[in-house]
Parts: C-alpha cells; structure tokens; sequence
C-alpha cells in the first residue's frame, strides 16, 4: 500500500504536515516535527529511487485521473537523482538547523519558519515529480512563496528589500513560464508533458511554438538565476538566515535547472533544440558569461555569503553549460555538476552559518584567524573549498572532469580550456578566505569564539565528507546522472552514450 | 494593410493581452514605489489570466456545464473549453498569495525603512555601506599595524 | 597489503603517530625518525626487483570508469623514491636541529605535514598512470602549503599566495587539460614504455599538448612559471631542503620525464617539428635562471634560481631526446638532489649559527664553520660539474646524448651555464675560506642575537646531516653504476 503510493506520499506528506506544524508553536517542537518529516520524505525519494532502479520508470495517477487528463507524476532516473538530492538536503539542513535558527531568527516566529520551510521543500519535490506542465507551476509558486518568507525573516532588514525584489523577478519568471505553458497548450490542447512530447512534432511549424520557447527560457532562466537574470540572487542568498540559504543553494536553482531540463528535452525534444532557433548556442554564451562574471565578482566580495552567492551564479554556468552541449556525456556533466555542487554549497554554507552563530558575521576581516577558534567548521569550509576548485578526490573534480570531457568529445576544445580558467576564479575566491583564517592573527579586541556545538558540526562534517566520497567513488552520482541524462535526452538521441 | 487590420480585428483579444502585458511590466519595471510595483504585477498576471480565458472561449459556445445526455442534440451543444478556467482558477489564488506577501513584505519595509520608494531605500543601505566600509578601513590600519611589528 | 601501498601508508600512519606525540617531542622526533627509517627500508627493498626487470603494481578502484587508482614501479620513479626516502631520513636529522636550534613555533604541525608531502611525493613517483599522478601533484602542491606558510606574517603569505597560485592554477589550467586531451585521444592515461601518444596525434597539436604539459607541471619550474620556487623560500630551510630542492622540484622533472618518455614516446617527438620549441625554451631557461642567480645576495634565493636552472636542465636533456641524456636527465634528479640539499643544509646551519642571510656576509666564515662549508663547497662543485662529484656524471651523459642528436645548441647552452654556475658558487666559497670576516656590520636576522657574536658550529644534528649529504654527493660519483643500471631502463635497455 505505502510501497505502491510512494510517488503520492513524497509530495502530500510534507505538504500536509506543514499546516500541522503551524499548531506547534514550542521551537524544538517545531523543529523536530519538521526534521521528523524531511526523514520521511527522504526515506519516500530513496524508495522511489530504489523502485525506478529495479522497475523502470513509475507513472502515477493523482486521484486516480488518467493521464493525458488527470495530473500524472512522473517518476523516472532523472526525477528520483533530483528527489533523493532535494530531500537529503533539505533533511540534513534540518538536522543542522535548529541552533542556527534560534539565534538567528525572530523567537516567536520560528515555528513558522519551519512551516514555510516544509512547505518550500515539498514544492521542490513537486516540481520534480510531476508530469503536467501547469501543476509544475503551481509548485514552483508554493516553493517559490515559501522561499521569500524564508528569506524575509533575515535578521538584517535587508533580507526584506533583498525577498520583495525576490518575489517580483520570481513571479515574473514563473508568469512567463505560465504564458510558455499557455502557448504550448494552445496548439496541442494538453498539459501532460509526455503527451505534449508525442503532439509536438504537429505543432513544429508554429512561430507560436517559438515564441513559447522563448519564453520558457527567459522565464526558467529568472527562475535558475542564469547570467544575466542572476540579479536576485546575491542579495537573497546574503540576507537570508544561513540555513536557508544554504538550503536554497543546494536545491532552489538546481530544480529550476531541472525544469529547463524537461521542458528543453522532454517537451521540445532534443532535434527541436538544435535545430529550431538556436537556444543552445545561446545558453553556451550565457553559460560562460556567468563562469567568469560570478568567479570575478566574487573574488572582490568582503562578506563571504555574498563571494559564495556569486559562486553559485558561476556554477550555475557550469550546469547550464554541461545541459546546453546536448549529448549525453553534457548532460551527465551537467548533472553531475549539479549534485556535486548541491553538497559543496551545502558544506560551505553549514560552515559559515556556524561562524555566524559564533561571531556573528561572515565578513572576511571578523574571520581573521578563525581557524585556530574553530578548527573543524574551518576544515569543513576548506574541504567544500577545495571540491569548488575541483582539487582531485573532491567531488568538484569529477564533475569537472566530464564537463571537460564532454567539451573535448564535442570537438569544442576551446570550451575545455574557458572551463579550467574560470575554475582558476575560484582558487583565488576560495584561497583568500584559507588565508585569512588560517595566517593572519585575530584581531584585537575580536569576540573570541569556540568551536560550533555538535549538532551543527555534524551535519557539516557529513556534507563535507560527501564531498569527499562522491570524490572517490563516483558509481552512485554518475550512475544515477547518467541514467538520469538519458532518461532526459533518452527518446531523442537514442542510446549513444558516454563514449 | 488591409491584412494588418484583418489580423487585427481576428486576434483582438490577444492585442489585448499585450497590451495589459506590456503596461504592467512596464509599470514593475519602471516604478519606484514598492506599491505601485505590486499594483503592476498585478497588471501583469491578469494579462496572462485573459490570455488563457479567451484562448479557451468558443465563438457561440455555452457554459461547460453537463447537459442531459439523453435529450436529442445534447451531443451537438458546443461549450466553451472549462479547463483554462480550472487552470486560471488556480493562478488567481496563487497570483492572490504573491500580492498578498509582496504587500506583507512592503509594510515590513516601510517599519524598518521608513519608506517604500525604492530609490530612498538605496540610498539608506549606500549610507549603512560607506559607514561600515569606513569602520573597516579603520580597523584594518589598526590590524597592519600590530602585524608590521611582528615581522 | 600491497608493498606498495605500505610504502604510501607508511608517511601517513607516521603522520598520525606525529600528531598523537605532539607533546612530547623527544617521542615526536623519534617517531619521524622511525617512519622515515621504516619508508627508506621499504622503497630501498624494493630495487632488486626493479633492477631485475620487475615492474610490482596495484590497481585499486576506478575513481570515474576506465581511469582506475593504480600504482606501478618503473625504474624512473623507483630512483625518485630512493632519493626522496633516503634523504628525509637525513633531513629529519637536520630538522631536529634546525628546527630546536631556532626554537620554531607549530614544530608538530610542521612534521606532519612533512609526512604526509612525502606520502604525496611517493604517490608520484609510483603512479601508474597520469590521472593517479595528477592527484598526488595536487596532494603535495596543498600539503606543503602550511610549511611554506610556516612563518605566518606578511611574508609568509605572500610567498604562499604565489606558491599556490601558480602551483594550483598551472595544474589545473594546463596540466588537467593536457590529461583530459590525452585520455579522448587515446582512451587510457597509462604510462607505457614507446608512449600511448603514437598514431593518436599528429602535427601542429604535438607541440600543443606538449606545451600545455609542460608549462602545466609548474614544479618543474621551466621558466616563465618558476617564480614559486623562490617565493617558497620562505619558508624555514628543512622545508626548503628536502621539499624545494628534492621532492617538490623532483616531482615536478620527473613528471616531464615521464610524460616525455611513457605518455609521448621519445620516437613521436623525435621525429615532430612542433615539439622543438622544448630545447629552446629549457636552454632559454637554464641560462636566464643562472644569470638571475648571479645577482641575488640572499643566500636562499641564489640557491632558489640556481634550483631553477638545474631544473631546466633536466627537462633540456628530456627535450633532447637521445636515449643517452634522458639517462643524464634521470642521473641529474638523483645529482642534483644530493648536491642541492646539501647546499641548503649550509644555508640553513649558517642561519641557526650565524643568523647570516646574505652572500656579503659570509666573508671569513668557513674558519668558523669549517664543516658546513667544506660540505657547500662540494655541493657548489657538483653543481658546476666538476669531478669528483655527482654533477659531472649527469652532465656527462646529457653532453654525450647532445653530440649523438647533433644538437650544438644544448651542448652551447650547458657549457655557457657551467662558467655561470662557477660564476656565482665559486666566490662564495672562496669568500668564506679566503676572505677576512668583517667585523662591524651589523646582522638583520633580528631573532635577539646581538651583532657579531661569536658563533661556532651549528648544531650537532644539523652537520652531521650536512656531512651525510655532502658524503653523498662524491659518493654517487664513485658508485653511478646502480643508478645508471636504472636509468639505462628508463631508455628501454634491458637489465
């Protein structure tokens, strides 16, 4: 009964278990409730994953609707990789979550805090699993609301401005992600995204179609903060409370990402991509502008949540440029990237939420010599560190790895040698802050801080050793990303694969 | 021409939704006020709801309501498409709760700001910066110092 | 367990047992000791074999399909090990002194990461193919940061900051790319006797991907990427010693004699105009580092260009691509890492007994440190060539491989820098024998010895290792056959 249902349980258990948490006001109350539930929905995701492994691909039938009419979750490789990534993130922030949160947000409001939290995660993880285009919307705003009051609940009244700029861009992109959504029903009278691929190739000659794919792009592209629609995202990732942030960063702009992904490639199909205008070319183009302008800005960057932010706008690039070769070995790049920049994120952040709850500010000059007051959170920040440069044996280098290789088998060499020297960005964004932590003296008259209490170091240690692992045994991430690539690219280019 | 106006008058509707569109987008771009910029969000989605709603109208169709399968001709009665109605129900709600927290968050703004003209706000947070930059340089000589000595 | 992976473990289980002792350093010391003895013993057991043709190897998992973890021994990184083990046993020996004699701070921190550079450095020199190597150059560029770093004032990390930044961005850049490049052309990143490069690339490109090996193995220091050699420099001199003058700079030749000779194949450049720009570039290299050297007055950093040229010595005579001078070039890293320590040994016993830094302030000096000049006149001999030491050999063998490819430019190139080298050795040496010690000037080491105190010796750990290297350094002139066995191996004779 559960086992056959599963696909059902991962959205509707958090999503119901949010307004319960809304009657339990005590904040371990709040926070356990909620760690309770991301352990659930965690667990579902592995399930789901274990079941597509075995079985294949799982269509799902809410409410008993048949699809192409009803709504139909779609559980395939690439959805479980997304669901399994999301919901162990989005359960072990929680697990890291609750002294972090107590100094940081508003007392009385902490119980609503995990409520939007719930909330926003199992947006994410609806995004993810379904299969009809406008329910994917109507998750993307539950998601999406969750996250600007999460932001908005920064101790600065910055994170204010930052979450009302925030909910213009974001309602923006997703009206246009609507307005795409309208088009493409408009010559196929579907919503089905499976339906939608089988009615496309009628539909082909349409400049409708063109136009709805514009506006997909622009409108996902606001949604994954892609160069130049990136501006949100420093301001949000700075001012919001650490954890949130650090769960944004490893799951918010990656389903985005995802999204773009079915719709480029499940909806429109691989040959419409190249073929059509000529969005991939396009997306290579921002890509690269994103890999450099994000690694230049945030060298320059005093507060550290600030330099990371414009880190995840580079990486981004990376992900999008891995999804924009069209090949198998891209997008298994890409995705793999994906993942692997999920857990360094996740480990950076954790660590500089720590070093906020400790000294209360993450600025670069009151972390002078914090290595010595706390060795291990620093040790966590240097590991995530060294996997954002791609050092070997940390994740960031495999992902890198396949981005090269891909760009190599694409005969674009060129885009191998722009991968490494924007890479070499991050040596300089990362080394500063090894320096200043690790060489310099404390300053005069510094709060001294002690090491971060065990439930915070934890689930960093945990993030910072899944940078290492998936470092040196790659066969869970790139098994799953590669099934997951073909999964995406699967009725359009065949079987070709990685070599 | 004669064409241009026949594409016109076909597509009225659409025209329409472009128009909304554009004045609303305009209007989230180009205002200051952190109000007005909800007011043209608003603008904006209901474009989009016009969209759907008369994309799904069928020129002499009736309401989507069940008609008695059994009466002669029931199988004939055309009806206007329900499901971007469905759909647009939905966005509404969604497009209510996004106006709903913009606003929130605006009254919010003005608590701390004292302001929601977004230009005044700005300004506020450059002054806050050059304070804090200037505290810094500072603190930073203090810090060259000391460590000039060490060495 | 593997041998081999003994050999790997062995520097890392010391490392743990260094930092369980760190606060005891009697059993802190010895416990470095103990772990360099039992590396030495491991890696020296293994030469029979080698030299009778055996080639032990492990593979241990794939990191990402088709480019497994492996390690195998070939005589070229079985030299490179010897040397490398058997030198930090001595240099252990002279860090106790060095290290105690200048009362250093951080002293455990310091061995472990001296440990744990020679666990990376072993990984190199038995890496089995390029991917396996990559990740301990990397491994060793990250762990000998906090020594360069030691001092942690200004100067420390602005060394450390150009040490990094050209370590880091020269592999990452250049080096990944080349293997990246390698492995889609060819499918494997093994090292194979003949290269794996042949048939798989051809024209203009040879001379690419070579460039972008070569300026990508930045340890190599071929100039215009050399200049975190001197920058290292500031760090304490053991570090400087065994890792700026043996294991990092060794790792880094070593790589490009082992890219030249198992990823290309001598045959494939032979026979590619596109690869010659290599012998221009190294003499280029050689010349413009000795000149350099010339005019530093900081006794380190003369030491550090002079490291720079000899470097570039190694890769000219890999770039000669006669079988005889990549025998001197595999001769030069065991010469030249003798003859180099040796000299930083003198450096850094003139530093714990005198606190002199400077050239011009060793005038008289070997009255009073007899030991540790003789040993750095040896070591400056060896550099310039002279017999009876090691350097003549390796020269030898280069200017032996230059005639048979008739290529006069090198064979102008080495004689030109073996008068520079004299140029800037000799007078120091002359200078500290010869000269009369000044007696007004006044010392800028500042470690709260006044001016012109009576200094002796230094420290009793400290000459003996000095004595040991220098030892070493006339010794190998005598016995080069064991190593001339291994190196006419690399070359594809049999044993």
């Amino acid at each position: 009964m559960i086992l056959a249902n599963l696909a059902a349980l991962q959205v509707v258990i958090p999503l119901l278990a949010a307004p319960i948490g809304i009657a339990l006001r005590p904040a371990t109350l709040a926070w356990a409730w909620a760690t309770l539930v991301a352990i659930a929905a965690f667990a579902c995701s592995v399930g789901l994953f274990l079941q597509v492994q075995t079985g294949g691909p799982i269509s799902y039938a809410i409410g008993g609707w048949e699809p192409p009419w009803g709504i139909e979750y779609k559980v395939d490789a690439l959805s479980t990789f997304m669901l399994v990534l999301i919901s162990g993130i989005g359960a072990s922030v929680l697990l890291y979550a609750r002294r972090s949160v107590e100094a940081e947000i508003d007392p009385p409001r902490i119980y609503l805090f995990y409520v939007a939290y719930l909330l926003c995660l199992s947006g994410l993880l609806g995004m993810v699993i379904t299969g009809d285009a406008f329910n994917v919307f109507v998750f993307l705003e539950i998601s999406s609301l969750s996250s600007y009051a999460m932001i908005a609940m920064g101790k600065s009244r910055r994170a204010l401005a930052a979450a009302y700029h925030y909910l213009i861009l974001g309602t923006v992109g997703a009206t246009f992600y609507v307005i795409g959504v309208g088009m493409v029903y408009m010559l196929t009278g579907t919503l089905n995204m499976d339906d939608l691929a089988r009615l496309m190739p009628q539909a082909a000659g349409y400049r409708t179609l063109e136009v709805a794919l514009a506006f997909f792009t622009v409108g996902l592209a606001l949604k994954l903060a892609l160069f130049p629609m990136h501006k949100w995202l420093p301001d949000a990732y700075t001012y919001a409370p650490s954890v949130v942030t650090a769960f944004l960063a490893s799951t918010s702009t990656k389903v985005g990402l995802y999204v773009m992904i079915r719709v480029f490639f499940t909806v429109f199909g691989a040959p419409y991509m190249t073929e059509g205008i000529p969005v991939a070319d396009v997306l290579v183009v921002l890509a690269l502008a994103a890999m450099f302008s994000g690694s230049a800005v945030a060298i320059w960057q005093g507060d550290l949540k600030r330099s990371l932010a414009y880190s995840s706008v580079a990486q981004i690039g990376y992900m999008v440029l891995g999804v924009a070769l069209i090949s198998v070995a891209g997008m298994t790049a890409g995705l793999l990237h994906l993942f692997n920049h999920a857990l360094m994120k996740a480990a950076l952040f954790l660590a500089l939420g720590a070093v906020f709850l400790r000294i209360g500010s993450v600025h670069i000059q009151d972390m002078q010599g914090i290595a010595r007051q706390m060795p291990i959170t620093m040790a966590c920040f240097v590991v995530g560190g060294l996997s954002l440069i791609g050092v070997p044996l940390t994740a960031g280098f495999i992902s890198k790895w396949y981005l090269m290789l891909a760009a190599f088998q694409d005969g674009r060499w060129w885009l191998a040698v722009l991968i490494v020297l924007s890479s070499l960005l991050a040596v300089v964004y990362v080394w500063r802050v090894v320096e200043a932590a690790y060489l310099r003296p404390r300053p005069q008259g510094a709060p001294v801080a002690t090491e971060a209490p065990l439930s915070l170091l934890l689930p960093m240690i945990g993030m910072a050793a899944a940078n290492i692992w998936f470092g040196i045994d790659t066969s869970f991430s790139m098994t799953a990303a590669e099934a997951a690539a073909r999964a995406a690219l699967g009725a359009a280019l065949g079987t070709g694969g990685v070599q | 021409m004669k064409d241009a106006l026949v594409i016109f008058y076909d597509h009225w509707n659409y025209w329409i939704f472009i128009v909304l569109m554009m004045i609303g987008f305009y209007v989230v771009i180009a205002r200051g006020n952190l109000v007005k910029k909800l007011v043209g969000l608003n603008i904006f989605q209901t474009s989009v709801f016009l969209f759907y709603i008369s994309a799904g109208t069928v020129e002499g169709g009736t309401a989507p309501i069940l008609v008695n399968e059994d009466a002669p001709g029931s199988a004939a009665v055309i009806y206007t498409n329900p499901l971007p109605h469905v759909l647009i129900l939905t966005a509404i709600v969604v497009g209510v709760a996004t106006t709903a927290l913009g606003l929130a968050l605006a009254i919010r703004i003005k608590e701390t700001y004292g302001t929601v003209e977004e230009d005044e706000i700005i300004d506020l947070d450059a002054e806050e910066d050059k304070v804090e930059r200037a505290k810094r340089a500072a603190h930073d000589d203090g810090a060259g110092k000391v460590e000039g000595g060490h060495s | 367990m593997n041998p081999l992976l003994w050999i790997l473990a062995t520097p890392l289980i010391g490392g743990i047992g260094i930092a369980l002792a760190g606060r005891q350093p009697n059993v802190r010391e010895g416990v470095t000791l103990v772990t360099a003895g039992a590396l030495m013993w491991q890696v020296w057991s293994l030469l029979p074999e080698v030299l009778a043709g055996g080639r032990p190897s492990v593979t241990l998992f794939e990191v990402v399909p088709d480019v497994p973890f492996a390690f195998a021994v070939e005589p070229l990184g079985m030299l490179f090990a010897a040397v490398a083990s058997g030198l930090w046993i001595i240099n252990s020996i002279y860090s106790i002194g060095y290290m105690r004699g200048n009362r250093e701070h951080k002293q455990t921190r310091f061995y472990i990461c001296f440990a744990i550079s020679l666990a990376a450095a072993m990984g190199i020199a038995f890496a089995g193919n390029l991917f396996t190597l990559f990740v301990f150059y990397e491994a060793l560029t990250l762990s000998t940061y906090p020594l360069v770093t030691h001092n942690e004032n200004t100067e420390a990390r602005r060394g450390g900051r150009t040490y990094i930044g050209i370590l880091i961005s020269t592999s990452i850049a250049l080096l990944l790319t080349a293997i990246v490049w390698t492995w889609v052309l060819t499918g494997t990143t093994d090292f194979r006797p003949g290269g794996i490069l042949t048939g798989a690339i051809e024209g203009p490109e040879i001379g690419l991907l070579l460039f972008l090996f070569m300026f990508g193995i930045g340890k190599a220091a071929l100039m215009p990427i050399h200049r975190w050699l001197p920058a290292a420099m500031v760090a304490p001199t053991p570090v400087s010693a065994l890792l700026h003058a043996v294991a990092v700079v060794k790792a880094g030749v070593f790589t490009v004699v082992k890219v030249i000779v198992y990823v290309f194949g001598i045959d494939l450049l032979a026979n590619a105009p596109s690869a010659e720009w290599l012998l221009y570039a190294s003499g280029a290299s050689i010349i413009i580092a000795s000149l350099i050297a010339l005019r530093q007055d900081n006794l380190k950093r003369r030491l550090a260009y002079s490291t720079v040229s000899q470097l570039s010595y190694v890769t000219m005579a890999a770039a000669i691509l006669a079988p005889l001078s990549i025998m001197g070039a595999t001769l030069h890293i065991a010469a030249h890492a003798l003859g180099k320590i040796t000299l930083f040994f003198a450096a850094g016993s003139i530093y714990t007994a005198a606190h002199k830094k400077k050239v011009s302030e060793l005038d008289g000096i070997g009255r009073r440190m007899p030991w540790t000049m003789a040993a750095f006149a040896i070591g400056a001999l060896s550099m310039v060539g002279v017999p009876p030491t090691a350097g003549f050999i390796s020269k030898w063998y280069m200017l032996l491989g230059a005639y048979d490819r008739q290529a006069w430019f090198a064979i102008g190139v080495i004689t030109l820098s073996t008068l520079l080298n004299a140029a800037y050795f000799l007078p120091i040496v002359y200078a500290a024998f010869f000269k009369k010690e000044k007696r007004n000037h006044h010392s800028d080491a500042g470690h709260g010895h006044g001016p012109d105190h009576d200094h002796g010796e230094a420290p009793l750990p400290i000459v003996l290792a000095l004595s040991a290297t220098a030892f070493g350094t006339v010794a190998l002139f005598f016995l080069a056959e064991g190593p001339l066995a291994l190196a006419r191996q690399v070359v594809g004779g049999t044993p």
